[in-house]
């Protein structure tokens, strides 16, 4: 029963298995809902998916596979698109009776006397469904048309008629999921490795249990609490190319401060060189030496760069090359020394992978990379921190 | 016995048929959604429809799954054993029961409420798999097993802070709350406050769809923060032409605080009040 449907929600990429499809079997025996397709439709719906953004994807299986499915007639009401109904005016009444209504100019009016001219069609016809076309073929698309319940003139108090799947609710939940602070967060958090460093201010429970049934009086034992260990050096582009992403690095900064104590992070243009800053308005007057930064902080730092790696190739493979001074040595040099020091390193690009092929410098850089240069997408965050931490 | 909305409580179609299918052939229903939608308050309106008792677990980062089973505490046998106390010959004694055990041996049916699942650690909910689908557990200190008398039900929330497992999601009905759309807002402002004006329920609404629809909000206000502003509104008796005559100049509602949430949110309103302002002059 069912097993096609079953099969094409696998195939359409919604992991439903045998165990929600006996669900639903058992479901539709202990007559959980009444025999209407919406309540099926809404069983189906809890039963089979289990995660927001694939219920646009099931309501378009569920429209094909059902495809026939008639609808409960209670409020068998459709919202009848307007121009549709012009059409159909046109259709049954004669030019001149429209004007005549049209000069009174109520469409009010024009739907009653439409309304009553179908009726007749209704009586005189059997059926009445010919005119318009049997289930399948009507304007409506598939949802099967019967013209007694038209509803003609102002909105159906339920809109349940059109056919709730195929209304298509959910679509906006179904995207590439938006990346904020809280997913980004999420995609960091596998970079914690809990350490147990500091004072001994916790009471070790265990340890005191243990401690107290060896000597026979209470020994208490503390430890240091625990908290994340991972050092992170973060370097981020800033300016020119870098403008349109400033939002979304703005939500990576935000939410790796909030995820790392020991985060140190500096800026950088286009490229690193000998130079890097911690104040974007003091760029030019407050330098932190790159030396500096590399003696400072040891190799147990993992470093993450936050950067477009657009610009000329120069900037990065000739000294001087660099847009804003003079370099004596080429950004090459400067991103080989980053990444011998810390062997844990990561290039994070917000430009979407499909065009990091378009510019020589991208190409350059993850090369000097070793290949390790990852979109700002939840994926690639996820790679970038799988990375980081096998490197360690 | 039949989950059909109740008096305070405005229930869409398909949620009913989730609840329904959850309550009946007793399997966890997950409940995801914006927050402020309602999710928590389902747990106890369904218990109320039952007439059942409510068992709350509220899930906080530091829980773990076994706090729900039952947790021994040591240090106090610990201590009695030091003071010579005769209660430390029984080990049972010291085993605090958790909500899950409370659930299993409630004497009515309870509906067990575990709220905000996503908020503990990643392997929580993997660690409840056996215990929400057998509906059973052993107390090692004592070799008993907890056997549910009658299957609880069960109603999860989640924020989407965390994917749970997809083992997990396997045992559960799923309902996602979608923010109420015109209609089904006016009945749940009518269910709450059931002597408000229709004018001005009417024009608060559409303020407050104007305000979510603005492009860029951090955090769009929900169900909860509407409600809340209308008991404000109605607190301070403002009086309706505030609403009705809204100067298009002051883009920032009436008694914003409970909309909007967020400095940079009213901010951000600060900010085209004062476009609309320039344009207009």
């Amino acid at each position: 029963m069912f097993l096609n449907f079953l099969d094409a929600l696998r195939k359409a990429g919604i992991p439903a298995t045998l165990k929600e499809h006996l669900v639903l079997l058992e479901a539709l025996d202990r007559e959980v809902i009444e025999r209407s397709p919406e309540e099926f439709y809404y069983l189906a719906r809890a039963t089979y998916v289990k995660d927001e953004a694939l219920i646009d994807k099931f309501d378009r299986v569920f429209g094909q596979i059902f495809r026939g499915l008639q609808l409960s007639s209670e409020g068998g009401a459709h919202a009848l698109p307007e121009e549709w109904l012009r059409a159909v005016a046109e259709k049954f009444l004669s030019r001149e009776e429209m004007a005549k209504i049209e000069a009174l100019g109520s469409w009010e009016e024009l739907m009653e006397t439409l309304k009553k001219r179908l009726e007749e069609q209704e009586g005189r016809h059997e059926g009445g469904s010919k005119w318009i076309g049997t289930g399948g073929t009507s304007p409506f698309g598939n949802a099967g048309y019967n013209p007694q319940g038209v509803r003609i003139g102002g909105k159906s108090k339920h809109r349940r008629a059109v056919k709730v799947w195929e209304r298509r609710e959910f679509q906006n939940l179904d995207s590439d999921r938006e990346l904020g602070t809280r997913n980004i967060k999420i995609a960091l958090r596998r970079l914690r490795r809990f350490a147990r460093e500091g004072a001994a201010d916790e009471l070790d429970l265990d340890a005191t249990i243990d401690g107290t049934a060896r000597r026979g009086w209470l020994d208490i034992a503390m430890r240091p609490e625990r908290h994340n260990a991972v050092k992170l050096l973060l370097f981020l582009d800033v300016g020119g190319s870098m403008d349109p992403h400033v939002r979304v690095c703005e939500e990576l900064f935000s939410a790796a401060k909030a995820e790392f104590k020991n985060l140190e992070f500096f800026y950088f243009h286009n490229c690193v060189y000998e130079g890097v800053w911690k104040d974007n308005r003091r760029r030019f007057t407050e330098r932190t030496k790159t030396w500096d930064v590399l003696h400072k902080y040891g190799h147990d730092y993992k470093l993450l760069i936050v950067g477009d790696a657009a610009m000329s190739s120069y900037e990065i493979t000739h000294p001087g090359g660099s847009v804003e001074h003079m370099n004596d040595e080429a950004g090459l040099v400067w991103i080989q020394r980053l990444t011998t020091t810390y062997p844990a390193a990561a290039w994070i690009n917000p430009v979407p992978e499909q065009q990091w092929n378009y510019s020589a410098s991208t190409k350059l850089i993850r090369d000097a990379m070793s290949d390790r240069m990852f979109p700002l997408t939840l994926g690639g965050l996820d790679e970038a921190t799988r990375t980081l931490t096998r490197k360690a | 016995m039949r989950f059909e909305g109740t008096n305070d409580y405005v229930a869409t179609e398909d949620l009913k048929v989730a609840v329904n299918a959850a309550v009946t052939l007793r399997r966890p229903l997950l409940v995801k959604g914006e927050p402020g939608t309602g999710k928590t308050v389902l747990a106890h309106e369904i218990a109320g429809t039952l007439d059942a008792p409510l068992i709350e677990w509220h899930v906080k980062s530091t829980t773990k799954a076994h706090q729900g089973l039952y947790e021994y505490d040591a240090v106090a046998r610990l201590r009695d054993g030091q003071l010579g106390d005769e209660r430390v010959h029984d080990i049972r004694n010291y085993i605090k029961k958790g909500k899950l055990w409370d659930a299993f041996t409630s004497p009515r049916l309870p509906v067990l409420l575990i709220d905000e699942i996503d908020k503990a650690d990643i392997e929580f909910p993997n660690d409840l798999l056996q215990e929400l689908d057998r509906m059973s557990f052993d107390v090692y200190e004592t070799g008993e097993t907890i056997t549910a008398l009658e299957r609880p039900i069960v109603v999860i929330t989640s924020n989407n802070e965390k994917e749970l497992p997809d083992a997990f999601l396997r045992r559960c009905f799923f309902h996602y709350i979608r923010f109420p759309d015109r209609e089904t807002m006016e009945r749940i402002v009518d269910v709450h406050f059931p002597d408000i004006q229709k004018v001005l329920v009417s024009r608060a609404l559409d303020i407050f769809y104007e305000v979510r629809e603005v492009p860029g909000l951090k955090k769009k206000p929900s169900t909860s923060e509407l409600l809340d502003w209308l008991k404000l509104l109605l607190h301070e008796d403002m009086p309706l032409e505030a609403l009705q005559n809204r100067d298009p100049k002051k883009a920032i509602p009436p008694l914003h605080g409970a909309l909007l949430k967020n400095e940079q949110d009213v901010m951000l309103f600060e900010r085209l009040a004062f476009l609309a302002r320039r344009q207009g002059a």
